[in-house]
């Protein structure tokens, strides 16, 4: 692993507590204390990941011990390059070690995801559907839910762009990880949220079109 | 799938204005830290919460850690 080379970090007036500007000072320097507080960086990332793969353990049933480990110290290795590399986005807002625990749980989060639905397929539209046009569904919610999820369907359909309906259905309808969308797509998470979003906006002005509340859903929170 | 319902909520996402998934991973950590402080993190961090409503990977995201630091917070209180 080739670590990014020492650069000066943070933000002018430097973070408030004295532990994180005493590991900015750290990781800073050359030498042997970089090295050293590079270590103990590896291992707080790692103590992370762990923490992160031990919540998902469910998500990774297949996998032995040897393998769950593998990938927390793959998310370890991988956060590590990011925290060194980004330091002087660091602003100090929060503590040093706060901010870094963050890339190894992105990390580690993201890699059980796309091992979790390794080899799976990503479920078909005509799955999702089954959900709206169920008139189980509309008749225990009534009829003006019914009205309103007819709508809703007939909208996903007809008033979304191809992208904007296979990323809704995947994530919203399906379930399906949007990192693990992003993977198989050749896109990213913060792309496809902002298709999702725009198909959200674009559905709720249909809606809204159509003589229903703006509200719709936030009644379910 | 056809057995259950999907909330609507789901469907829609939030109708509040939010953050981007960079903007919430960018705030991520100062969120964290306000909520677990009981500031106003809500309010300091504007469209967060919106965000998190929407976005299941982000708001997974952020329950680890804030587990991690309570936890973390915990072990060294004595």
């Amino acid at each position: 692993m080739t670590l990014p080379s020492p650069t000066p970090a943070g933000p002018a007036a430097g973070p408030a507590d004295a532990a994180s500007r005493e590991w900015l000072r750290r990781l800073g320097d050359g030498g042997r204390r970089r090295e050293e507080a590079v270590a103990e960086l590896h291992s707080l990332l790692l103590g992370a990941a762990r923490f992160e793969i031990r919540r998902r353990r469910s998500e990774l049933a297949h996998l032995r011990g040897g393998d769950l480990e593998d990938l927390a110290q793959q998310s370890a290795d991988d956060a590590l390059l990011a925290v060194l590399g980004k330091l002087e986005d660091f602003r100090g807002e929060s503590r040093f070690t706060t901010w870094a625990y963050k890339f190894a749980l992105l990390e580690a989060s993201v890699k059980v995801r796309r091992r979790a639905w390794q080899g799976r397929e990503i479920p078909l539209e005509d799955e999702a559907w089954a959900a709206f046009s169920d008139p189980r569904s509309a008749a225990a919610r009534g009829a003006e839910q019914g009205e309103l999820l007819a709508a809703l369907r007939e909208e996903i359909e007809g008033g979304l762009s191809a992208r904007q309906r296979e990323v809704l259905v995947a994530v919203a309808l399906n379930g399906v990880p949007i990192d693990v969308l992003a993977e198989r797509l050749g896109s990213s998470r913060g792309a496809l949220y902002k298709t999702l979003h725009d198909a959200r906006r674009k559905l709720r002005a249909a809606l809204a079109g159509r003589g229903f509340g703006t509200e719709i859903g936030e009644e379910e929170r | 799938m056809s057995e259950q319902m999907i909330p609507l909520s789901r469907v829609l996402g939030p109708s509040a204005p939010e953050l981007t998934c960079e903007e919430c991973f960018a705030e991520l950590d100062r969120y964290v830290e306000l909520r677990l402080a009981g500031e106003s993190a809500d309010v300091r961090v504007p469209g967060m919460h919106a965000h998190l409503e929407g976005c299941p990977a982000c708001a997974e995201d952020f329950r680890s850690l804030r587990d991690l630091v309570a936890a973390e917070a915990g072990e060294k209180r004595p």
